[in-house]
């Protein structure tokens, strides 16, 4: 029989799914676009890693991260829900235990997590820019019509590099064009491009960080073997790029649902079989104060799994309430039958 | 003349308190929403900082409940705050609201100025009777201090979660029903009782964590997204010296008799030596307090564009390495997205815990051999 912990990482762009045995071995990894739907991705991930797997394979335990964690663990019923900084972190010190940096540019955020002694030290989240992100590049790319994949390739065929204002999206899109119509090579722009990116994460994220050596650089953009240059230039350091650089999170995801599972004893998975479910997401405006927050309720056919949103905690803990009193109702029920057997 | 005032956490406490005793008619405008930052967001400044947009969305709240006569305090020199009265004024005139503004400082018209102010506020009243309930109002203000302060140290270690915040929501129902200093001050101290009965987790020692930053955004829950709430409810300890009541007895009282220098004064001079406005000097010094108590961890919270706590931010990663204590700066502004805030508070938590056990686990072994 084939044991399992899953890692679900849910992200803007991207939905990873992570199946990892118990020496923390990556057996099996999908890596699916969000395309603005979780739910229906979350499903068809399911579904394909049902497929792919052995009749008799058994997960231990799941984890979910990304900004879709609570969605994905609803859904799966994770044993744990971490965010995207503990997730990576984890990640990257399993496969190289004394990392003292993690760069990591993903979809739509990018971050900077600094270890020292095998913890995480210190960290930076950027989710407020767009520039040197996963979608920038894909939206230059689809521009100047280059398949993403070979994008970083282009840049590494550069003779003289071009300066490009990487600041701002924006602004950097403009002096693209400002550069490609005054007759600059293709090459020679992206290689700018790819170097004024680094730049601006580097001012951005790292400004009064210390970035030591051994570097771990993952997150989507990581295939992008021209950004992997320009980092290599501008730190003057060795950047190590991960097997698994595009699924990091979710492997963090699995290896902390192991550690959790492995401390309470059983795993709170619901099954394959929610593939087969019908999950929808209700939101009803809440006008109970001026706030009118949106409640977003999530319902597996008609039953209602969970309701997040509102900032006063009345909708959310209508939930919670239930399951408390599910709880006490059991525990009194055992403390009865102990009575009855003592 | 139905007076009204801005809100700034449990301020309206204080406020409450004053104007019961001297029976002033007055509306306190509705707990902030976000119905408050799209009206200041609306008829502010894009640049004007946050406490700025939430006070203007307050008065205009407060003004269709009613309200005619505004009452704030002002003040020359700790920042842009000092100016705001006066903004107010030319803000409501374009907007061509008919209101008055009544500005509690002393200015180039001294105390008389004050006085004249007070007298024309509450008309019928003495002086010592205004005194006496100033007095009052400040008392009640310490007191609804200490509940919130007391609320910090029990929610992390409820046994069921949730008590504390229903115990704290109903206190928020209730103290608007009641009226004048004592029947508060009554309230007040049955809600302390109430908090101090919630039975607790024996034996857990929870993650304790320092708030520091620009006071007006600590004080007000919705310009910090209720940290000390969402922390407590994590598990965390909270505490935070920056109150409206320390304010009080810092600024007024301790700074205007000149009693020496004052506590984080001493602990911020390695860093900051001077004044530079705002609560910059607060920032740095509660920092190294917390660091030198054994706190786990400090988080920094201003609006956006603060100046003096742009200042001490840069200053917070050399304190940092010198103390060995994690900062994290969380900056606020009205499109603030609420996800990407508590992402970075449960990873921050999340740093502090695994750092705490790796130290656990490292006196361990240095204790075997």
């Amino acid at each position: 029989m084939k044991e399992f912990y899953l890692g679900v990482d849910v992200g803007s762009v991207s939905s990873n799914f992570v199946l990892i045995d118990s020496d923390k071995k990556v057996y099996k990894k999908l890596y699916l676009r969000t395309i603005g739907q979780p739910i229906k991705v979350m499903k068809e991930g399911m579904a394909k890693l049902k497929e792919s797997c052995p009749e008799d394979t058994k997960i231990l335990g799941v984890g979910a991260t990304g900004s879709g964690r609570q969605l994905a663990s609803i859904m799966v019923g994770a044993d744990i829900v971490k965010n995207e900084i503990t997730a990576h972190a984890v990640a990257s010190l399993d496969y190289c235990p004394d990392v003292k940096t993690v760069l990591e540019i993903g979809g739509q955020d990018s971050k900077i997590i600094i270890l020292r002694d095998g913890v995480v030290y210190d960290f930076a989240m950027n989710t407020v820019c767009a520039a040197g992100t996963g979608s920038f590049l894909d939206r230059q790319a689809g521009r100047l019509n280059i398949p993403i994949e070979e994008f970083g390739a282009y840049a590494l065929r550069s003779t003289a590099p071009v300066r490009i204002a990487g600041r701002c999206a924006v602004f950097a899109e403009s002096d693209m064009i400002h550069k490609q119509q005054t007759g600059q090579s293709l090459e020679d722009i992206i290689n700018g491009l790819c170097q004024s990116l680094v730049r601006n994460y580097l001012n951005n994220l790292a400004k009064g960080k210390q970035i030591e050596t051994p570097i771990i650089f993952q997150g989507g953009v990581a295939a992008n073997v021209g950004i992997v240059k320009a980092f290599e230039t501008e730190l003057n350091a060795k950047i190590i790029v991960p097997e698994n650089y595009d699924v990091m999170g979710a492997v963090g995801a699995a290896i902390l649902a192991k550690e959790e599972v492995e401390k309470k004893g059983y795993t709170t998975f619901c099954g394959f079989d929610m593939i087969n479910h019908d999950f929808r997401a209700r939101s009803i405006e809440c006008g109970g104060c001026p706030n009118i927050c949106e409640v977003v309720e999530i319902l597996d056919d008609d039953k209602v799994l969970a309701r997040w949103g509102d900032r006063c905690g009345k909708w959310s803990n209508t939930i919670v309430d239930k399951e408390k009193t599910a709880v006490k109702e059991k525990l009194e029920k055992l403390t009865k039958e102990k009575i009855l057997v003592g | 003349m139905i007076l009204t005032f801005p809100h700034m956490g449990s301020v309206y406490i204080l406020v409450k308190t004053l104007f019961d005793e001297l029976g002033a008619t007055y509306v306190i405008p509705p707990k902030g929403s976000k119905k408050t930052l799209e009206l200041g967001t609306k008829y502010c400044p894009e640049m004007a900082c946050l406490p700025l947009k939430i006070n203007v969305g307050n008065f205009l709240e407060s003004i269709e409940k009613g309200a005619d006569t505004i009452v704030i305090t002002g003040g020359c020199g700790p920042c842009r705050f000092g100016y705001y009265a006066e903004m107010h004024r030319q803000m409501f005139k374009d907007m061509g609201q008919d209101v008055e503004i009544i500005t509690i400082e002393i200015d180039d018209t001294g105390i008389k100025g004050l006085i004249a102010k007070l007298r024309y506020l509450f008309p019928n009243k003495s002086l010592l009777s205004i005194a006496n309930a100033i007095v009052k109002a400040f008392s009640n203000m310490k007191e609804a201090d200490k509940l919130d302060a007391l609320s910090y140290k029990v929610r992390p270690r409820e046994q069921e979660k949730g008590a504390t915040d229903a115990i704290m929501n109903k206190f928020e129902a209730d103290v608007l029903m009641v009226t004048g200093a004592k029947e508060i001050t009554k309230l007040i101290k049955k809600t302390q009782k109430k908090l101090k009965a919630v039975p607790l987790i024996a034996g857990y020692e929870p993650m304790k964590i320092g708030i520091v930053g620009e006071i007006y955004t600590l004080v007000e829950p919705l310009t910090n997204m209720n940290i000390e709430k969402t922390l407590g409810n994590m598990g965390v300890e909270v505490n935070r010296v920056l109150t409206t009541s320390h304010w009080i007895d810092q600024h007024i009282l301790k700074a205007g008799l000149k009693i020496g220098k004052r506590d984080f004064e001493k602990a911020a001079y390695p860093y900051i030596k001077t004044m530079i406005g705002g609560h910059a000097q607060e920032t740095a010094g509660h920092t190294v307090m917390y660091a030198n108590s054994g706190y786990d961890g400090v988080i920094q919270i201003y609006p956006l564009t603060c100046m003096p706590e742009v200042v001490a931010g840069s200053i917070l990663p050399t304190i940092s390495k010198d103390k060995d204590i994690p900062v994290l700066t969380l900056v606020m502004d009205e499109i603030t997205g609420e996800a990407g805030y508590i992402t970075r508070v449960d990873a921050f938590v999340d740093m502090l815990i695994r750092k705490k056990d790796k130290e656990k686990q490292n006196e361990r072994v240095l204790s075997r051999s």
